[in-house]
């Protein structure tokens, strides 16, 4: 077996909840509640899983962009959270992230030209000329002009910023790249290029990924294995093509009928899912999906469900396999 | 006959840039009717936002220039003022954009945005009221704690809470017209669903008119009624949503629905439309398409396609059909 390149054990997040008068702290958001996922050096591991389930914080928690409530992060070998602010940011030429929102990601008043070189500056790529023919060829990687490169953000469509994040995150050759929603501003044949592209980098340079995305078709194409979220858990982790012929948690099945297939005449059923999405800050005991759960028991309202292999190499966390 | 709520005419919007005048959308022309469902498709890059910027009045008035019809109930917005264009957005024409970091104000609470909306709207509710309705659209978009995300800023929340106080934001004046930018790019598709699902309630009991921007061909087919397919700031091809998926006619048309990724099944690589759009402007003639196109021939590059309606439910830009009988509309 490959060894881990990223091996994360019972990480959490919680943020302070304020309110009131004086702004006292009144509770918390446990955004990331205990997961524990590893990926193997050149592999693909798919995140998915509800709107606000913790995805993206898990990813900036990865890069310390956001600093743990508690767990590990184990990166080649070495412990992140352990790491000096100094060594952290060294060490980010080795992780980095294409961010969720390109906007809020890039700054308004830089050329795209200074966006992609800052990484290299802060990475020791002194010669100009080098720096220039780097950027011309990182937009080029991702379906840019040269003639591009003058240009601010904001005269960018959005997939068209949303690449940039993406050539800005390869600039330094990283080993790890924590994608965030990486396509999902693109049309769909930019987005075929653009998962070409990954795919064809990762071929080439033993790259890894961390894939957060909503569409399903998009992260069964890319990952090798897929983890599902949900409410700040992990609920089911798997091989794609287990995970997707067979899903184990009755969430994951939910999520599965819900995609809409591109074709007039699909008539697919859905599992409407009933109830309000649980908030976050007031996390019910038990299973986190149980009061939405198609197959709930009672047991799932008292008792938190173990992360367990199911079957060969395929986790979830359901009373349904105890 | 109807008329359309929304009716586009020759619509062309370009940008004073260094390299000169860039034309972005070019003679861009649709309608929508009350209570219809009308899907934009295409290229990144290809104008489907600036055409939505256009329509609202929102692309910046020194750095651009719109020429063309905007009508909507006849009224031509195109030449409406600042203050009449105002009162459209905030009452009768409501737009959900792309990127919500962009429209909301990260100084202020979720809350007092919304409030803000909803008194622009009805100025006669007091604060407590329009409180108590901020929370209740929160609640209709599937936000959990409502009362408590009403405090919170805009940093605080994911990227598609934020998306979705945003579609509560558009949808809580109950427009004749709502533009939705990606509206659902950021949720994932249990809440897509439930969205969707809200739009088509906001669509069926008030008659409100949407125009879906979107990538998603799935959604396409779930909530729209026509589609108009964009490339390189023209329109390529426009037909009803059965027409376009069963007889994609123009050659990108084919592209953009074989490159979907399959949920069903996994490919080893997935089809992709080779080249990139062409620079705006660099193609002063000709079909914008042809560089990439696998079916291009002379003529393709010399003289410039017009729409031609193949059918009465279907219309393609694109010379491979230059022979067929142009049915008449
Ligand atoms: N303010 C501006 N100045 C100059 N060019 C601009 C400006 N805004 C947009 N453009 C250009 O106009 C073209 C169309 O942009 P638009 O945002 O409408 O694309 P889009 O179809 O919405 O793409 P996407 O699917 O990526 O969102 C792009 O080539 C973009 O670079
Ligand atoms: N800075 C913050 N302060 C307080 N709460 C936060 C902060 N950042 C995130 N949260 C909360 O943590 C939870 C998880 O957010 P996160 O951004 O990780 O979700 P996500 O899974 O990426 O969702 P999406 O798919 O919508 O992007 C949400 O309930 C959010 O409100
Ligand atoms: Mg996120
Ligand atoms: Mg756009």
């Amino acid at each position: 077996m490959t060894e881990a390149l990223l091996k994360v054990e019972n990480l959490k997040k919680s943020f302070p909840i304020h309110g009131g008068l004086f702004g006292r702290q009144v509770g918390e958001v446990k955004a990331v509640d205990d997961i524990s996922f590893f990926i193997k050096k050149g592999e693909t591991l798919g995140l998915v899983g509800e709107s606000g389930c913790g995805k993206s914080t898990t990813g900036r928690m990865l890069l310390r962009l956001l600093e743990p409530t508690e767990g590990t992060i184990h990166f080649d070998g070495q412990d992140l959270t352990k790491l000096s602010k100094e060594a952290m940011r060294k060490m980010r030429k080795e992780i980095q992230m294409v961010f969720q929102d390109p906007f809020a990601s890039l700054n308004p008043r830089h050329t795209v030209e200074k966006i992609l070189e800052e990484p290299l500056i802060v990475h020791g790529v002194k010669d100009k000329g080098v720096r220039k023919k780097r950027v011309r060829e990182l937009l080029e990687t991702v379906g840019l002009n040269s003639w591009h490169a003058k240009r601010y953000p904001h005269q960018f469509s959005g997939g068209q910023r949303q690449r940039i994040g993406i050539a800005r995150a390869l600039a330094v050759h990283p080993k790890l790249i924590i994608a965030d929603e990486p396509v999902s501003a693109l049309d769909v044949s930019i987005q075929a290029q653009v998962l070409n592209l990954l795919q064809d980098l990762q071929k080439e340079f033993g790259l890894t990924y961390l894939f957060i995305a909503h569409d399903l078709g998009v992260v069964r194409h890319i990952s090798d294995r897929v983890g599902v979220m949900y409410l700040g858990q992990m609920m089911e982790l798997a091989d794609s093509e287990s995970l997707y012929e067979s899903p184990k948690h009755p969430y994951t099945e939910a999520l599965l009928s819900a995609v809409p297939i591109p074709d007039v005449d699909s008539k697919q059923e859905r599992i409407v899912l009933k109830g309000d999405v649980p908030s976050p800050a007031n996390a019910p005991a038990g299973c986190p999906f149980h009061a939405r759960c198609p197959k709930g028991m009672e047991v799932c309202a008292s008792v938190r469900p173990a992360f367990k292999e199911v079957e060969r190499g395929h986790y979830a966390a359901c009373h349904l396999y105890d | 006959m109807v008329t359309p709520v929304l009716d586009v005419k020759k619509l062309k919007t370009s940008f004073f840039t260094d390299d000169g005048l860039l034309t972005v959308v070019n003679e861009v022309s649709f309608h929508i009717n009350a209570g219809e469902v009308l899907g934009i498709v295409g290229e990144s890059g290809c104008g489907k936002s600036v055409t939505s910027l256009s329509v609202m009045g929102l692309v910046p008035a020194l750095t651009s220039k719109v020429e063309g019809e905007i009508l909507y109930k006849g009224e031509n917005l195109a030449q409406a003022s600042e203050k009449r264009m105002r009162q459209v957005r905030g009452n009768e024409i409501a737009m959900i954009f792309q990127e919500p970091m962009t429209s909301l104000n990260p100084l202020f609470t979720i809350g007092s945005q919304l409030m803000e909306a909803i008194r622009l709207h009805n100025k006669k509710l007091s604060k407590k009221e329009a409180k108590q309705q901020a929370v209740t659209m929160l609640k209709k978009v599937g936000l959990p704690r409502a009362d408590e995300l009403i405090n919170e800023y805009p940093h605080q929340l994911s990227g598609g809470m934020r998306q979705r106080v945003m579609i509560a934001m558009a949808m809580i004046c109950n427009p004749q017209i709502l533009i939705a930018d990606e509206p659902t790019t950021a949720l994932d598709v249990t809440i897509q669903a439930q969205i969707l699902e809200l739009m088509k309630k906001l669509n069926e009991e008030t008659d409100t008119a949407i125009l879906m921007i979107t990538h998603d061909l799935g959604v396409v087919a779930e909530i729209c009624q026509r589609v108009v397919v964009m490339y390189a700031g023209k329109v390529v091809e426009e037909g009803t949503v059965e027409s376009i998926f069963k007889k994609p006619s123009h050659p990108y048309t084919k592209g953009l629905i074989q490159s979907v990724p399959d949920m069903r099944q996994k490919k080893e690589r997935l089809f992709s439309i080779p080249g990139n759009v062409p620079k705006p402007g660099s193609l002063p003639i000709g079909c914008q398409f042809a560089p990439r196109c696998s079916y291009a021939h002379e003529k393709c590059l010399k003289e410039t396609p017009y729409l031609k309606a193949l059918s009465i439910e279907q219309k393609v830009r694109c010379w491979l059909y230059e022979d067929e009988k142009e049915s008449i509309v």
